[in-house]
């Protein structure tokens, strides 16, 4: 993704968070779309890490979501137990960022393995706290190049998987695609100005639905 | 009772060859210093369990120690992957074990409650359970739908690193706390590496911040920058140069045997490893003050005197 790109999809998932969340950041791209999200128009969005941190006001962009910047100053530290089970099992997450190598159709996520899980063609980091995450937050975020190696009609291996109930928002940087709370597949919502539905649904493995009012950004 | 004793003894005494241990750590406090030791002494056949296995078991995967890796994030945090782990799973020379980070707490928390099992509800839907045994599935006896369970965890050793302890295994620490806590009380054995020892009375100043009593812990090894490169709260940051330093290396086994070669087998101890860093380890140290308010406990005479 060229450097212009990756601007324009960290502004767009930025453009997605609402002030005064509660939103479960990981590092690089979405802890920049968080502080860009905070800096123009959610001052109050309260930064949650999965390490255990809430409410961190980082001084310097972490390498890790455990990082020393994001517990000096924050709101409180707590066990990842507790942020697990208490904090995004317990459904306290309004949005949460989470990244993926392949999503599916329905919106599942496969940060595990491209091929077969016994003998992959590339072995991943895995779920981390994915699935938890997209089990708990009541909306998730994934950033995503839009690559048609990334959007297959079902993911090799199902790592995480949204609930029924949660909204799934995919933001790459050509388009954005969402499973709105109730639906049951990924939908074409907004482009970004200058692209098509057929450019978009090319990059896309299955025939990809278009949201009645699509916008244009 | 005091339980101090070298961190060379406490290796010598709690871990055996083929051994399930837990190096506790989310980021945070990562016993670094005890894994050098078990690579010197050279453990093999391990059974490594950690949520994000993190250079540390990259390196004592690099150095042999291993034989199979629980994990729920296989990665270098921000960097990539662990390329150690990799090669070695990839030539068929350690076996791993799937979870994903929530499942694997709870497996922590059951095995330390020695409950039969731990609901992981949020992996139904999941491949989880197709590729690690240890998840199966009931269906819930209050109706609903099937839930997902994971068997408990309780690992032979636990190394658990924390800003103080006494002597005899009180442990304080504070910012992050991570897995600690859990891997403190899921293991049969625990050795408690601080970066200070105190004295009792330092303990029952602060008493809500001690996050294992001694009666779970068995050895205490005192450790100043034991976690390093990993870091400790308000005395010295993450070593990012480390880590990133680390994500080339590992690319390379030959680098990596000569680097395992300089930073453990040649120096005889964590002393000598500090005095080796000493430079770096001060400039890591430079991390400003933001001392927390003092907090009242009262005095017990007479919160007890004022009560009648």
């Amino acid at each position: 993704m060229s450097a212009e790109a990756r601007e324009r999809t960290i502004d767009a998932a930025a453009r997605w968070l609402q002030d005064d969340e509660i939103v479960l950041v990981g590092v690089g791209d979405p802890s920049i779309a968080a502080w860009r999200a905070r800096a123009a128009h959610a001052p109050n969005l309260q930064l949650v890490y999965e390490s255990g941190a809430v409410g961190s006001i980082p001084d310097a962009s972490p390498l890790s979501i455990g990082d020393p910047t994001l517990v000096a100053q924050a709101l409180g530290t707590m066990s990842v137990a507790d942020m697990f089970d208490l904090v995004i099992g317990g459904g306290r997450i309004d949005t949460a960022f989470v990244g993926a190598a392949q999503i599916d159709r329905r919106g599942c996520l496969n940060s595990t393995v491209v091929g077969e899980y016994a003998h992959p063609k590339v072995r991943l980091p895995g779920s981390g706290g994915a699935a938890e995450i997209l089990h708990g937050a009541k909306r998730v975020l994934v950033m995503s190049p839009l690559e048609r190696r990334r959007f297959p009609e079902q993911v090799d291996f199902v790592s995480s998987r949204p609930r029924v109930s949660s909204e799934l928002v995919v933001v790459t940087d050509r388009a954005v695609l969402a499973r709105r709370p109730g639906e049951d597949e990924l939908t074409l919502v907004e482009l970004v100005a200058g692209e098509t539905v057929e450019a978009v649904r090319a990059e896309v493995q299955w025939e990809l639905r278009v949201a009645s009012g699509l916008r244009t950004a | 009772m005091t339980k101090l004793m070298t961190m060379r003894d406490a290796v010598g005494e709690h871990v055996d060859d083929g051994a399930s241990l837990y190096i506790s750590g989310f980021t945070h406090l990562i016993g670094f210093a005890a894994a050098r030791e078990i690579i010197r002494q050279g453990r093999r056949g391990l059974r490594l369990i950690r949520m994000t296995p993190d250079v540390v078991y990259d390196l004592m995967t690099a150095a042999g120690c291993a034989r199979e890796v629980a994990f729920g994030y296989l990665g270098n945090p921000g960097l990539g992957s662990l390329h150690a782990i990799r090669r070695a799973i990839e030539a068929g020379d350690l076996d791993h074990v799937e979870y994903t980070h929530g499942s694997l707490i709870a497996a922590l928390r059951a095995g330390g409650s020695d409950l039969p099992f731990a609901p992981v509800p949020a992996v139904a839907g999941t491949d989880l359970a197709e590729v690690n045994p240890r998840v199966r599935r009931v269906r819930s006896p209050f109706g609903g739908e099937d839930v997902p369970l994971v068997e408990p965890l309780r690992p032979d050793v636990a190394f658990v690193h924390v800003h103080r302890s006494d002597p005899q295994g009180n442990a304080q620490t504070w910012g992050g706390l991570g897995d600690l806590k859990e891997a403190g009380f899921a293991a049969r054995r625990v050795v408690v590496t601080a970066e200070e020892i105190v004295s009792e009375d330092v303990i029952r100043s602060d008493p809500g911040r001690t996050v294992l009593p001694a009666f779970a812990v068995d050895a205490v090894v005192h450790a100043p920058y034991g976690a390093h490169p990993s870091f400790a709260q308000g005395l010295y940051g993450r070593d990012n140069r480390y880590y990133r330093r680390w994500a080339e290396l590992s690319r390379d086994p030959r680098a990596l045997e000569e680097h395992i070669g300089a930073e453990v087998h040649d120096l005889p101890d964590h002393e000598a490893y500090v005095a080796r860093h000493g430079v770096r380890l001060r400039e890591l140290s430079r991390v400003g003050s933001s001392p927390s308010e003092p907090v009242e406990y009262g005095s017990n005479r007479e919160t007890a005197a004022v009560q009648d």
